[in-house]
């Protein structure tokens, strides 16, 4: 098992062994290749039970345990996802979002956290994170989550969807950009939905449509939720700082 | 220092409260028994009219001056009578409660009585001295002696902190305020008796010596002093981040780590150690993040207690995600009740690892859902033991006047849901 400092600087034997195993590994129903994943958590213990948990799901070729060392590691190994904790010693994950994505905005990133704040949660999210969950997600539900997101999709827990619903009926003040300020009534059944616990497929049952359609609805939230720039937002999320 | 009971000018205040209030509550001029110094003729007058007894006491030493003061406190003490309670309350030798032990013991303050006899001394010996209250003598001195009380005021440890601290932080308006005020009173106390003696051409050549020394020792020992202060300071920080730690890590050792150790003790219950995991992070979670104001009069916090303790019941993981909040009322309570059913059905019949609920406050109505991805079951058989569906939960909605819909099927999952509508806000 690696250490936490030599996530910095991954040694080539490493990445070459992992590498080997992701050459080998494929879907077994499409053909495309497992998703190419960094963890960033300051956690030692937590990454190795991530990787475990994954398994051969995805294909983990970086760790790194701070925001220098995350940087550096998503710089070289370019993975399709970041799994990022909110919490990070130099700065939290938002930092690790900022000089990433100045950089790369190719890289998606999933955002993972024990916190339920709905600070950390928005603002990760407004930093440019694709989805947020809570690390006590299952390792299959989890897995999904991160092909999701690898493939461009939005993932939302039932209580970041509660956030936005939450966060966006905050208030009566007339929107500042209509677009971008307002979810429409279809968006917000859907993220009443995810809120209720049912995963996309369910959602799309209940509203006859499909789970494209779905996702297009939610990647239109997290859209908005990310580039709305009513202050409602960020001050609505400072001021409830409960889970 | 005992107050007299609630004054009678408070009742003056808002029109609405004056209707309200009784005509008790405008005390009978009695003889106080507690808070008494000598005869509780006093502390019973402050009473009745509502004044601070200090206030009375000092008018009565006042007039006592004439000696109208004592005549009429004599008078008040024969005529007035005694306070009716208080005395049955010592006419029982030793009662029950230590509280009328106390009292009696407490009756005269000390203190107090000494306080007012040297007040009335020190009157005295001035008016000898000074014949009269017109001499501006008197007036200096007094002067002098209010700003000296005023200064030494500083010296009561907990007075003085809160003025270093404040003169530190330099916030502290009043501190200062109040030092300068003693600092003139002082100074013209001084002067003003100096010059009344028409000693101050003789003192002018001492006080400037006097003065250029005082200037001189404060420009050498500023520096010191200043560094005093802040070293006090930072003493002060320290011992508050220490304090902070210290219960820091009395809360971690009495919730966390107990948990941790109970975790190892039970390593191979997997059911158990899960709930104690999930008990010891929403206590950790609660203790980090608790909004203390609105904990239990409001849905949404409600509908998260009810949650936890139904999953501590049953160790079945409860996700809960509430969107808006509202008061409660009735109809909500009913609700709770309802949703709590829903999850300890779900805990325990459904075979889930994982119950979601999702409570939602609208302009017009709240509504739950609770929903599992278990079993399910068939509504047309449910069997004897699961009644509660019936009476606990549609039951329940109905005769609050809300509803409740559940959809199941076997192998589908079962979500219950409940909508109750709102009180409209006056």
């Amino acid at each position: 098992m690696r250490s936490a400092g030599h996530a910095a600087t991954p040694r080539s034997a490493d990445v070459g062994r992992v590498h080997g195993v992701a050459d080998e590994n494929t879907h077994p129903s499409d053909g495309t290749a497992v998703p190419r994943v960094v963890i960033v958590d300051d956690h030692r213990l937590f990454r190795s039970g991530v990787r475990g948990e994954l398994g051969d799901a995805v294909n983990v070729v970086g760790e790194a345990g701070d925001v220098d060392s995350a940087v550096h590691v998503i710089a070289e190994q370019q993975p399709d996802l970041v799994l990022l904790d909110v919490h990070l010693p130099g700065g939290g994950g938002v930092e690790v979002l900022r000089r990433v994505l100045a950089q790369h905005p190719q890289i998606r990133f999933l955002a993972l956290s024990v916190s339920d704040a709905a600070e950390d949660v928005i603002g990760v999210v407004r930093g440019g994170a694709r989805g947020y969950v809570t690390k006590t997600i299952s390792g299959r539900e989890l897995a999904d989550a991160i092909v999701r997101v690898a493939d461009g999709d939005a993932v939302f827990s039932p209580r970041l969807a509660g956030f936005v619903l939450d966060a966006f009926s905050a208030t009566d003040a007339p929107p500042v950009d209509p677009e971008l300020d307002r979810l429409t009534q279809r968006e917000r059944e859907v993220l009443r939905y995810i809120a209720r616990g049912y995963a996309y497929k369910e959602v799309a049952r209940e509203l006859f449509i499909s789970v494209k359609t779905v996702e297009t609805h939610v990647s239109s939230v997290l859209r908005k939720l990310q580039l709305s720039n009513r202050h409602e937002l960020s001050r609505w999320a400072t001021a409830r700082r409960l889970v | 220092m005992r107050r007299a009971t609630p004054p009678p000018r408070r009742t003056n205040e808002s029109g609405d409260r004056s209707v309200t209030v009784k005509p008790s509550d405008a005390p009978r001029l009695t003889r106080a028994v507690d808070g008494r110094l000598l005869g509780g003729v006093a502390a019973g007058l402050a009473r009745h009219l509502g004044l601070d007894p200090v206030v009375v006491r000092l008018a009565f030493m006042a007039l006592s001056v004439g000696g109208i003061g004592l005549a009429l406190y004599l008078a008040l003490y024969f005529f007035v009578p005694a306070d009716p309670v208080e005395r049955e309350g010592r006419e029982e030798p030793g009662g029950p409660d230590g509280q009328s032990a106390s009292r009696d013991r407490k009756g005269r303050d000390i203190s107090q009585i000494i306080a007012y006899v040297g007040l009335a001394t020190g009157l005295g010996f001035l008016f000898l001295l000074f014949g009269g209250v017109f001499d501006p003598l008197l007036w200096f001195v007094v002067f002098g002696t209010l700003g000296g009380v005023i200064l030494w005021q500083q010296a009561n440890p907990s007075q003085r902190d809160e003025w270093m601290t404040s003169t530190v932080g330099g916030a502290g308006a009043k501190g200062v305020m109040r030092a300068s005020a003693g600092v003139l009173l002082v100074v013209v106390g001084v002067i003003g008796f100096l010059v009344f003696q028409e000693q101050l051409q003789n003192a002018r050549a001492g006080l400037t010596f006097a003065f250029t020394v005082l200037a001189g020792i404060a420009l050498i020992a500023a520096p010191w002093i200043i560094g005093l202060v802040r070293e006090r300071d930072q003493e002060r920080r320290e011992r508050i981040r220490n304090a902070e730690r210290a219960e820091l890590a009395a809360h971690i050792h009495d919730s966390v780590l107990h948990t941790l150790t109970l975790i190892q003790r039970r390593a191979e219950d997997p059911r158990e150690v899960q709930r104690l995991a999930r008990v010891q992070e929403r206590a950790l979670r609660s203790w980090l993040y608790q909004r203390p104001a609105d904990a239990e009069t409001t849905v949404s916090p409600a509908l998260e207690r009810v949650a936890a303790e139904v999953e501590e019941q049953h160790g079945v993981p409860i996700e809960v995600v509430c969107v808006g909040d509202c008061p409660m009322d009735d109809g909500l309570a009913a609700m709770l009740r309802a949703a709590r059913e829903a999850m300890v059905n779900a805990s325990k019949y459904a075979g889930t690892d994982a119950v979601s609920v999702f409570g939602e406050v609208d302009r017009e109505e709240v509504l739950v859902f609770v929903r599992d991805r278990g079993a399910g079951f068939d509504m047309d058989d449910i069997p004897e033991d699961r009644m509660g569906v019936r009476g606990s939960i549609l039951g329940r909605m109905e005769r609050h006047g809300g509803t409740a819909r559940i959809r199941t099927s076997p192998g589908e999952g079962t979500e219950v849901q409940l909508c109750m509508p709102r009180i409209p806000e006056v």
